[in-house]
């Protein structure tokens, strides 16, 4: 592909993202045009279905999330490995193959191993 | 400098069209669920109820704007629009049809899965920045279930690009011209796979837990209100539509059909059903629980998706 087709594509990206910005913005803006404000104490208190909020709400999390975190991050660098390796796959033939299987199996171990732990249960 | 401005056009044009698209995808949802439920669904505003969406809009338009004291104010305001940027911007590269796109890109797939999971950060920014427990609750589970379902989807995305051996969106639908065959046929179980985390990504019905009414009030923008609340609603159906637009390419030969219409028609025509498909879902199952469901990605989806790939490029390779 010639360079300047090449960029000319990635300014499309450019112009989609600063329209996408530029909506939320300017709607916000010009609804402040429209809308009532007539802020007191009791409208922005926390809402907790008409009870008295207690405490604060950023809490620590459960462990069971940052573990699903690990395990995602774990899985998502394997499919960013997968990708290159699935568009060459033509080419590479038997040889790479082998390879990515073997890094599949690898995997499968990872996440049996992590199924055996009762990483996966949620209770 | 003539080129910039055919790209802001586009860009223009294909924003009002997702606007109104949304408009009516929400109405068309209402009156599906409506008829499925035999009842009518809206019809006060306009005949049929066709002004149903606009009169909603116009409301959310007029709220008052409701900042809690409690909440994180910066990343509060920041949230709605972090959530809906990406949905929006992963439009840039899809081809409508043969003559119709927008960045031909030659990482067209991978730009889409990179970009559209940004939207998991604007809702978890919103449901810890609201400071309040029902957001917060909504928002992380929000999270973990995007953030799992995510691999199962992008895994079974690549038994697609084994058999291109490209990630252009073109070149993929090409490629279901050249074998005479929609790539669902040779691809289904990655279909399925597809089709159950798509859902699961969406937090569509039966696995909308982030937004479990009867729980958690309405999950992590509980807090927000007026048109900050509408932003959350519209990334989620921009990013709906951007979904079944992503499933029309891979598996439903993208613009490809009998010759009587235009290709941009068929495009739309499949588009619609897969929304018909979720809105269908939603009327008929009743919610997952969340142990289910997480477990179920982690112990089916996944080992599917690996088994699809492994299959896929072994016969690759044998086929050559």
């Amino acid at each position: 592909m010639e360079l300047g087709v090449y960029f000319t594509n990635y300014i499309y990206v450019i112009v989609f993202m600063l329209l996408g910005v530029a909506l939320p913005v300017g709607a916000l803006t010009f609804g402040r045009l429209l809308r009532p404000n007539n802020p007191y104490d009791r409208k922005l208190s926390t809402y907790e279905s008409g009870i008295e909020p207690e405490g604060d709400a950023q809490v620590r999390f459960h462990v069971a999330y940052y573990i699903v975190a690990l395990e995602f991050v774990i899985f998502d660098v394997e499919t960013v490995f997968l990708y290159p390796w699935a568009m060459a796959l033509g080419e590479l033939g038997w040889v790479g193959l082998n390879g990515g299987l073997i890094f599949i199996a690898i995997l499968g171990l990872g996440l049996a191993y992590s199924w055996k732990k009762k990483v996966l249960e949620w209770n | 400098m003539m080129d910039l401005i055919w790209i802001i056009l586009y860009a223009v044009i294909l924003l009002g069209a997702l606007l109104g698209a949304v408009t009516y995808a929400i109405l068309f949802e209402r009156k599906v669920i409506g008829y499925m439920q035999v009842r009518p669904g809206p019809n006060r505003h306009g005949p049929w109820g066709l002004l149903q969406t606009i009169a909603d809009v116009m409301k959310l338009l007029m709220k008052e704007d409701i900042i809690p004291t409690a909440a994180d104010k910066k990343v509060f305001i920041l949230a709605p629009v972090i959530a809906f940027v990406p949905s929006f911007a992963i439009f840039a590269t899809i081809a409508w049809s043969e003559n119709i796109y927008g960045a031909d890109l030659n990482i067209g797939v991978l730009y889409f899965i990179g970009i559209s999971s940004i939207t998991t950060l604007g809702v978890l920014m919103g449901g810890w920045s609201s400071n309040n427990k029902y957001s917060l609750l909504g928002a992380i589970r929000g999270v973990a279930q995007v953030i799992s379902y995510e691999i199962p989807l992008v895994l079974s995305i690549i038994g697609v690009v084994i058999l291109v051996g490209s990630l252009n969106f073109r070149d993929i639908v090409f490629y279901q011209q050249e074998i005479g065959m929609w790539l669902i046929i040779p691809q289904f179980l990655a279909f399925i796979v597809y089709m159950i985390s798509a859902i699961a990504e969406l937090n569509r019905s039966p696995f909308d837990l982030p937004e479990a009414e009867s729980e958690l009030v309405s999950g992590y923008h509980t807090e927000f209100s007026g048109f900050r609340f509408a932003f959350f609603m519209l990334a989620e159906y921009v990013y709906a539509i951007a979904i079944s637009a992503l499933a029309t390419t891979l598996f439903l030969g993208g613009w490809l059909g009998p010759a009587f219409l235009p290709g941009i028609v068929w495009f739309l025509l499949k588009m619609c059903l897969f929304m018909f498909f979720w809105f269908w879902l939603r009327a008929t199952l009743p919610r997952a629980r969340v142990d289910h469901l997480m477990g179920f990605g982690w112990k089916v989806l996944i080992p599917l998706a690996l088994l699809n790939i492994v299959i896929t490029a072994i016969i690759k390779v044998w086929m050559g």
